[in-house]
């Protein structure tokens, strides 16, 4: 298997992980140059002119219309145009939303922030108990707290996240009245900076909680997959033979194992996660991409749309990169192998 | 002879199935003196790793566990322990190696750290970075610095298993057991891991508890020899002794089964039979099925245990003794 | 206890599927219609489960909603299904670039995100049942192609494949006749844990706004109650206990089939 029983092999981690790094970055390349050509050929296929998929259903000026088909160049042949679009992405130039008289980019770039606080709030809470609860049942195998934790991750990987947004809405909004429900703060609200941080919280436990279930149910089942997998592995009964102590054994070796597939798993479903953040953003008037996906969809506001599929494939692929990233870095046999 | 330190009494072992509890290892006793290499041989399925892992009361499967029985360690029995002071026992006092060293190393974790594990989980109170050091050169691994940097996955199996066995003395302990430790290398690094563990034995003075189906690592290792059958000790003595007259026809089969370059015999032996079910264990002796020399009293009797004093398990020993019992049968 | 676990899920997508089929019978209202009776708490005047803004019986609607989560769940599935088992068959038989290809085609698909790009394609091409199925079958059938290539690359060493080979078969009945019910066991798996998925993806659309107007959707029916949330709680609670009904069952299905055909599992048990 391994042909590296010389010393040449063993050159410098910090080399053999710039070159993994680069040729991981190298094959992400043509997936993104994929997901622009999928984007173009979707305008090209829609009924209807290509131009309204550009500019949007929405009254424009037949100035900007005539501008917009000129920039690209859609009179000219189809390869051309897909130059032509490509330089436009290249340029950072995601379209203009006449809809909101701004750049798409911008628009995307204005809403960024909320989402991103939301997702990464979700998904450090899922982190934590996801992986806690897979914990708890792999280690009580076969026994009640197993059984619940199993039936709790098949039901909540089985709920509409956003209608579990809802429900918490009508119980601790409405009912309840103990939290905020729309929006990310007071509109009357004046903070900035950490204040404003602090006045979003209250704001942001129900969406995040509601984001947070599927993914939790997520996590909590490759924890405890793959902690039985290594449970049962020959090198924890060898760190066991060596009296190591019950937490050292879990730690050390059993979870550290056993982060490898939750990485992975985690990882690769931001897809998911960016999905779901746009449902709850919806449901929880947060001011974020979702929300502003959805807003496009009722104003027909295409280059909106097709910006956001751009760039949350690019989130996408760049995720899926960082997390083989993280891979290599936590597995030797594959830092160190071609 | 000299001081035991691993006394063995009575031991009982079993698995749970779906029928229930099944013993594996039954009513087993022997014992390894200091600085002793004591060998366990026998068919795969006898029992003999189950043996083992009682001993270290940590089992590959899941539902195992020691019945009954005594394990006298140091004047202490094993199975009375509490599960702390057990675990300061393993490692420390009583280590062990492995058939797969490939499998019985944590792929995410540097040869020198797994070695190094027994010596911050025992708090040696020395440099253990240097202990780690000199126990790789020990090991004969080039280049230690090196090597104690590596992956499991960059080194060779016999690298592997030397790692192991590094890692299994770094607290220097009484006893060393030994699971199969060459059958999963290559013949040539075979005879290097067996002459490291004697060198081993010399310099440290620890008893090795060999476990192998393999006579011929047996002759060259071994003081001492117990033969198992189908969860039973059938035979117990010196190799010298065992090799030179082996009384047990079992035992017999089992080395007239081995191929010697000096015999002249060319044709390949083989006991008639199979290692019989454990769920269907005869009522008397249980190798009687295959035995050549089997009569009424071994079909309803089981013969006594094989320990130090009855050093075997047969009614007719004289009988198998008198004549070369397996000869007659070849052909049956 | 895991029997008792299966049974309940097939009685359940057993019962919903009566209710889709049967439902103009069933039904007690005429869930189009409304009337003067708008947002009744449930209970009231024979409305078992209240009623919407426009008066419309919550449960009638719900019944006739179950059509469009089943169609939409069980023939996506089923068509990425057959996408899935044709493109992996192709891949796993001819190897070389044709794998290559596939199999890059089915990565892209796989990395991209499924429900922004089916909002994405469905604005742009228009909502509609068929479409709906035809978008999610499109997103959906690279985890199958990709277990029946796998599945085909380790068969195609067996020996029984070895024997058909010698026996005179070509390579199309070898995969039809010999490999193909070998690899079904893990397919059948992951579709019925498809239907659970494209439950979900429906509802999600439907709740986007991007459903069929012309027909009752349980996601559509989450759509209306949500400025709905402080007047008619019943409008959000009935359609989303449904929606997760009946994804809860196709998972359990999927989970009992696994376990029934992972022969490493049962050995355990």
């Amino acid at each position: 298997m391994c042909a590296c029983r010389g010393d040449a092999c063993v050159v410098p981690t910090s080399i053999t992980m710039t070159l993994y790094i680069l040729k991981r970055v190298a094959q992400a390349i043509p997936l993104l140059l994929g997901v622009v050509v999928f984007n173009f050929v979707l305008i090209q296929l829609a009924p209807g002119d290509p131009v309204t998929l550009l500019v949007g259903d929405y009254p424009a000026p037949e100035e900007y219309v005539r501008q917009v088909r000129a920039e690209y160049g859609l009179d000219r042949p189809l390869a051309e145009q897909l130059v032509l679009y490509l330089g436009q992405l290249a340029r950072g130039n995601l379209g203009y939303s006449y809809a909101n008289r701004m750049a798409v980019a911008e628009l995307i770039g204005k809403r960024i922030g909320p989402t991103l606080q939301l997702m990464i709030t979700a998904l450090v809470i899922a982190i934590i108990v996801g992986v806690s609860l897979g914990v708890i049942a792999a280690r009580g195998r076969g026994k009640i707290s197993d059984w619940i934790a199993q039936a709790g991750a098949l039901v909540g990987y089985s709920v509409p996240d956003f209608w579990l947004g809802q429900i918490l809405i009508i119980l601790f909004a409405v009912t309840l009245a103990w939290l905020p429900s729309q929006g990310m703060r007071s509109a009357r609200s004046v903070a900035t900076g950490f204040d404003a941080f602090l006045e979003t919280l209250p704001y942001l436990v129900l969406p995040a909680t509601a984001l947070s279930v599927r993914f939790i149910a997520l996590f909590s089942r490759i924890t405890r997959s793959a902690m039985l997998d290594i449970l049962h592995a020959d090198f924890v009964l060898g760190a066991r033979a060596k009296g190591l102590s019950e937490a050292r054994v879990l730690i050390a070796h059993v979870l550290r194992n056993a982060s490898l597939p939750i990485v992975t798993v985690i990882g690769y479903n931001v897809g998911l996660l960016i999905a779901g953040s746009a449902l709850i953003e919806t449901v929880f008037a947060w001011p974020g991409v979702g929300r502003l996906m959805f807003d496009s969809i009722t104003k027909r506001d295409y280059p909106v749309m097709t910006g956001i599929l751009l760039m949350v494939s690019g989130a996408v692929v760049l995720a899926n990169l960082l997390t083989d990233l993280a891979y290599a870095a936590l597995d030797p046999r594959v830092r160190y192998t071609r | 002879m000299n001081e035991i330190i691993l006394d063995a009494r009575n031991l009982v072992t079993e698995i749970h199935q779906r029928r229930g509890w099944l013993r594996v290892v039954d009513d087993v006793s022997f014992n390894v003196g200091r600085g002793e290499i004591v060998g366990l041989v026998g068919e795969s399925g006898c029992g003999k790793s189950m043996t083992a892992f009682s001993l270290m009361q940590l089992f590959p499967t899941p539902a195992a566990r020691v019945a009954s029985g005594q394990i006298i360690f140091e004047n202490r029995d094993l199975l009375k322990l509490a599960p702390n002071e057990l675990r300061r026992v393993r490692g420390a006092q009583i280590a062990m190696i492995f058939q797969d060293p490939a499998t019985f190393l944590d792929p995410l974790m540097t040869l020198g750290d797994q070695i190094a594990e027994p010596l911050r989980a025992h708090n040696f109170a020395g440099d253990v970075r240097a202990r780690t050091r000199d126990l790789v050169e020990q090991m004969g691994l080039p280049d230690p610095d090196l090597i104690a940097r590596r992956y499991p996955h960059q080194v060779s199996g016999g690298q592997k298993q030397r790692a192991l066995i590094a890692s299994a003395m770094s607290c220097a302990p009484k006893l060393l057991i030994a699971d199969e430790p060459t059958t999963a290398l290559d013949v040539t690094v075979q005879a290097q891991i067996l002459d490291l563990m004697r060198d081993l034995r010399a310099q440290t003075g620890a008893a090795i508890l060999l476990i192998t189906h393999d006579l011929g690592v047996i002759a060259e290792m071994c003081d001492r020899v117990y033969v198992m059958y189908a969860g039973k000790i059938v035979e117990a003595n010196t190799t010298r002794e065992l090799f030179r007259a082996p009384r047990h026809p079992y035992t017999q089969g089992l080395l007239r089964s081995t191929v010697s370059l000096e015999s002249a015999t060319t044709e390949l032996f083989a006991i008639p039979g199979t290692v019989p079910n454990l769920n269907e264990l005869p009522r008397g002796c249980r190798f009687a099925p295959r035995c050549p020399i089997a009569n009424a009293q071994c079909a309803h009797e089981p013969p006594f245990v094989a320990d130090e004093t009855r050093a075997v398990a047969c009614w007719n020993v004289e009988r198998a003794m008198a004549s070369e019992i397996w000869k007659l049968d070849v052909g049956r | 206890m895991s029997n008792l676990r299966t049974w309940l899920a097939f009685a359940l997508i057993l019962g919903f599927v009566l209710l889709a089929v049967f439902a103009q019978f069933i039904a007690p209202f005429d869930p189009f219609r409304g009337g003067a009776d708008a947002l009744l708490a449930p209970g009231a005047k024979n409305y078992l489960l209240g009623t919407d803004h426009l008066g419309r019986d919550i449960l009638s609607e719900l019944i006739f909603g179950a059509r469009v989560s089943l169609a939409v769940g069980i023939s996506a599935a089923l068509s990425a299904s057959i996408l899935g088992i044709v493109v992996g068959s192709l891949a796993g038989f001819f190897g070389g670039w044709v794998d290559g290809a596939l199999m890059r085609v089915s990565e892209f698909f796989q990395t991209l995100p499924r429900f922004v790009l089916a909002l994405v394609i469905v604005a742009f091409f228009g909502g509609g049942v068929l479409k709906v199925i035809i978008v999610l079958a499109i997103l959906s059938w690279p985890q199958i192609a990709r277990l029946v290539r796998a599945q085909i690359l380790s068969l195609r060493e067996s020996t029984f494949v070895e024997a058909a080979r010698l026996s005179g078969m070509n390579g199309i009945q070898i995969i039809a006749r010999e490999i193909l019910p070998n690899a079904l066991a893990p397919v059948i798996v992951t579709g019925s844990l498809d239907i659970a998925s494209a439950i979900l993806l429906e509802a999600s659309l439907s709740f986007f706004g991007l459903g069929d107007a012309n027909l009752i959707s349980w996601g559509g029916m989450l759509n209306v109650a949500q400025p709905y949330l402080r007047q008619a709680w019943w409008m959000a609670v009935f359609p989303g206990i449904a929606i997760s009904l009946v994804v809860l069952a196709f998972n359990i299905l999927g989970d009992a089939l696994n376990d029934a055909l992972n022969p490493r599992l049962q050995e355990t048990a």
